[in-house]
């Protein structure tokens, strides 16, 4: 049987048909709207904060305000600093932040636009006024995905605002970009396991608000800043993801760009030390995840989560022969793909390709030492309309990955379970819990039904029981 | 309302809302907000949205794109970073009844390297690999900011590619900086104006119209091209909606020019005015009325007695079917009040007339993209009081809506949620929507999902503030009557 390894990667094609990744500045506002009281500003054209705004919500179902500075053809050639000050100062008169996030495009990273001077100086003009907090971080879209913005960003607030000064009663933690629904439960397990920590960036409310009784400004929700800045007091963090913002960016002429995560970032500076796990998807990497906490909190994991992991081996041992030896085509982001082959690997469905837009050079390997199985491979810079061909040949089971392979699956005839992000054409994508013995018991229970529905759905005859 | 008549500062218009709710309103839009009613109505519109605001507006690569996106047999290849194309991927319902080229993402997908050293051989490499493998019948070349700072010369690349390759390759220059989403439907248009005229064919084609504007969402178009075939009328070419480029380019064949959407479009229309003498009128497609009349003045304009008469009698059967159909809805909704924020603003002036035939009185409206007419028609349409805005933002609609009680918002994918959050029912008329809104089977469409979203029992969840309570109770009175 073919395998993905024969097939070629496909960074170096000269036109990319239907990406299987967004720009780097949609990633830092996800980040940025999991700051308390804050409002992203995107400076650059109106639409690049538009289109990622409308691509936010059709996934979310939230409002998702995120500010332009509006570049005009003035602005382009003399320069961004009016419309910069102007923009802030609109921002403070509708909003009252107590944080304006800035990220950069592609067109003023071009044209050189220094934000961090922009900032200094407008704190300068204003220097007897009260003003909100300022992060920045570049984000010029010819460089990396949404998930080289996402980390960025996440680095960008730690070091904006991390101190030394208070207690290390606390923990961080970084989960990376997982859904609203998982970040719930990462609190629930924490506060289970009677850990103080400090999640960043936490959307789980502000991208998934209940319904208000007033209009809100800006969403309820966030880490504040105040619990950012005892990030630099931690006694440890945990980072989850292996890829990050640490790989090459491809095709990039300036390689300076090894900016550290967050956590790194405090380990470099804070000497806080880093625990990077994989995401927990899956029972190995979730019990990972629960061995560092056991070490944190200094007590055996509670019974409800060895019930919750006794619930999931159930689960496998019931569906295992539905899912067995299955093909199937998993794609998206690097650090949810090596995640989700984790997880297949455990219950023996083949990953006949595992694919991503993201162009880290560092996956393959990562995935090969996790699971110490040589066969196992992603293609990196990859398409969907690659995924389509190299599956037309491949023929899986069954896709597993956001909404936007729906085409692909529909053409095959095969069914889609749908996870990560975006999730454009469904309800709940906010809602769906990835992470933790749940989350994986809930993935597999939909991997099993998406597999019972197809044949009972082809069968000539259908049929009352499994 | 007595304060809204007068044209002052906003702060004075709206003293007790700027008193319990300060700084609604960004300093410098005081003139783009408005009311009907007022006696020194001006409307200031088509400007630049204010840096900072949270405008609901695009760039000018949106207006390029969503104008030119239906053709479906063209290769439309985004020449920038990646961003452009994944987010303008297969955003739209614009159906097509063949080829499906348009439905797919081309991009460049610009890296460093190319920003420093120029992106012209990818985008030669990019075409050409393009157009062998999908062999379409022409290609867009949309370009995006950075290609206007690095100085990629498209054109240069456009005919190589074309004279290599023996197809039609325009560019569009949509660098998104470069102006408003309005100076986007223009790139639009002077690529389409490009291609119209291309054709061996000359002599007109009697009976014969362009439909301009109509983007086949949701398969309206095929609706709108059934009742034009029904009284007698040859369509030429559909710019764009389920649009081709052979029929594109033999456009200047057709008699009369049919124009919606005329924000988009009424550049063309003139243009092809200037170099074929085809004269143009403008229509809408959405609400009986504004329907009726666009069939009544093509066939007046062919000034041919059996066309007026096959008017007359579509739209007496149309009618005869959908008036008892209405009513009932009337009957249910009367009493709603709705708030509309558009793309454009004829569209707007058309759900006003439509939301009358269902009982639903606008008490605001507002369009992204709106030219001065355009506001005032609105303002002579709407009742006393209604709020007119342009290039509005999501905390001024929301404020608006509270203001005047709406219960029902009407508008697109990033006014829902605003809707949703306030507790008040939404239908989306924007450019991904499933149902069919236009014409008379889209009028029946649109009182039933304005129907469902009104009555639909999960508002009794919806904690609302004391002013809101009323209509709230009327809509489960009028679902349980």
């Amino acid at each position: 049987m073919k395998t993905t390894a024969t097939y070629k990667e496909n960074t170096t094609a000269a036109a990319t048909t239907n990406a299987c990744k967004v720009c780097s500045p949609l990633g830092a506002s996800v980040a940025f709207k999991g700051i308390k009281g804050c409002v992203p500003l995107i400076h650059g054209s109106q639409g690049c904060s538009t289109y990622i705004r409308r691509y936010l919500i059709s996934h979310y179902k939230e409002p998702v305000d995120i500010a332009s500075s509006n570049f005009s053809q003035d602005t382009t050639i003399f320069g961004g600093h009016r419309n910069f000050n102007k923009g802030i100062d609109n921002i403070i008169r509708q909003y009252k932040p107590e944080v304006i996030a800035i990220a950069s495009t592609c067109l003023s990273e071009t044209i050189g636009e220094d934000i961090k001077g922009l900032i200094s100086a407008y704190k300068a003009q204003h220097k007897d006024e009260p003003l909100p907090h300022f992060v920045a971080v570049s984000t010029p879209s010819y460089q990396g995905t949404h998930m080289d913005g996402f980390h960025e960003a996440v680095a960008s607030i730690v070091a904006a605002f991390a101190e030394r000064r208070f207690k290390r009663s606390h923990i961080n933690l970084f989960p990376g970009f997982v859904s609203p629904e998982d970040i719930r439960h990462l609190k629930e397990i924490l506060e289970a396991f009677g850990i103080e920590a400090i999640i960043l960036p936490d959307y789980s409310e502000s991208l998934d608000n209940p319904n208000w009784e007033e209009y809100h400004r800006i969403p309820p929700g966030g880490t504040s800043v105040n619990d950012i800045k005892k990030t630099g007091s931690a006694q440890a963090s945990i980072e989850f993801g292996h890829i990050l913002n640490l790989g090459n960016i491809n095709n990039s002429v300036n390689d300076s760009k090894v900016n550290p995560t967050g956590a790194a970032f405090l380990q470099n500076n804070f000497g806080i030390p880093n625990m990077r796990i994989g995401m927990p998807i899956g029972i190995k990497a979730t019990d990972l995840f629960f061995e560092k906490l056991e070490g944190i909190a200094q007590i055996k994991t509670p019974e409800k989560y060895t019930k919750e992991r006794g619930r999931l081996i159930d689960a496998y041992i019931d569906g295992h022969k539905y899912v067995f030896g299955k093909k199937a085509v998993v794609y998206g982001e690097e650090d949810f793909v090596i995640a989700m082959m984790m997880f297949l690997d455990e219950i023996g469905i083949e990953p006949v390709l595992c694919a991503t837009g993201g162009e880290s050079g560092k996956a393959q390997d990562r995935i090969r030492q996790l699971t110490g199985n040589s066969k196992l491979t992603i293609l990196q810079g990859m398409d969907f309309e690659t995924i389509a061909s190299l599956s037309r040949e491949l023929k899986p089971d069954i896709m597993i990955g956001n909404s936007k392979g729906y085409y692909i699956a529909r053409e095959l005839n095969i069914p889609l379970v749908r996870v990560g992000f975006p999730i454009h054409d469904r309800m709940g994508g906010q809602r769906i819990l990835h992470l933790g013995y749940k989350g994986t018991t809930q993935l597999f229970d939909s991997i099993c039904n998406a597999l019972i529905e197809y044949k009972q759905n082809n069968s000539p005859v259908g049929y009352k029981y499994m | 309302m007595g304060d809204f008549s007068k044209k002052v500062a906003i702060s004075a218009i709206y003293p007790v809302m700027e008193k319990e709710n300060k700084n609604i309103y960004l300093l410098g839009r005081e003139k783009q907000i408005a009311t009907a009613g007022d006696a020194n109505f001006d409307m200031e519109c088509s400007k630049a949205s204010e840096a900072g605001s949270v405008s609901q507006r695009a760039c000018v690569f949106c207006g390029s794109r969503v104008v030119l996106y239906p053709i479906a047999d063209a290769l439309h290849v985004v020449h920038g970073p990646i961003g452009c194309a994944s987010y303008t991927w297969d955003i739209r319902g614009a159906l097509s009844s063949g080829p499906q080229l348009h439905r797919l993402s081309f991009s460049t997908d610009l890296r460093e390297e190319q920003v420093i050293f120029g992106g012209e051989k990818k985008l030669y490499a990019a075409l050409t690999t393009l157009i062998d493998k999908h062999k379409p019948a022409a290609a867009f070349v949309y370009s995006t900011c950075i290609v206007g700072v690095i100085g990629d010369d498209i054109e240069a690349v456009c005919k190589k590619v074309s004279a290599e390759k023996g197809i039609t390759v325009l560019p569009v220059h949509a660098e998104g900086f470069n102006g408003t989403k309005k100076d986007g439907y223009r790139v639009a248009c002077e690529a389409l104006s490009k291609l119209i005229g291309t054709s061996e064919q000359r002599n007109k084609v009697p009976f014969s119209i362009n439909i301009l504007g109509d983007f086949n969402l949701a398969g309206e178009l095929w609706m709108l091209a059934e009742y034009y075939r029904k009284i007698g009328i040859n369509i030429i070419a559909q710019v764009t909606g389920d649009g081709r480029v052979e029929d594109i380019r033999r456009a200047n064949t057709a008699c009369l020019n049919v124009v919606q959407c005329s924000g988009s479009m009424t550049w063309l229309a003139k243009d092809m005015k200037e170099k074929y003498g085809i004269p143009y009128i403008r229509v809408s497609y959405f609400g009986i009325e504004d329907m009726s009349n666009a069939l009544y003045e093509v066939a007046r304009f062919f000034d041919d007695e059996s066309k007026m008469d096959a008017a007359k009698l579509l739209v007496a059967t149309e009618l005869k079917k959908l008036l008892p159909a209405l009513k009932e809805y009337k009957e249910k909704l009367t009493g709603q009040k709705a708030a509309i924020y558009v793309g454009g603003a004829f569209k707007a002036i058309s759900l006003v007339k439509a939301l009358r035939l269902i009982g639903v009185q606008t008490v605001v409206i507002g369009s992204q993209t709106g030219n001065k007419d355009d506001y005032n028609l609105i303002k002579d349409i709407c009742d006393e009081g209604t709020i007119i805005v342009d290039d509005s933002n999501p905390i001024e609609l929301q404020h608006f809506i509270r203001e005047k009680n709406a219960t029902i918002f009407i508008g697109g994918v990033k006014e829902r949620p605003i809707a949703h959050k306030l507790g008040i029912g939404f239908c989306d008329h924007n450019h991904e929507r499933k149902e069919a809104l236009a014409g008379y089977e889209g009028m029946l469409n649109f009182a039933k999902e304005i129907y469902a979203t009104a009555m639909s029992p999960v508002w009794q969840f919806v904690r609302k503030s004391p002013s809101q309570e009323e209509p709230r109770i009327k809509n489960q009175e009028q679902r349980l009557k």
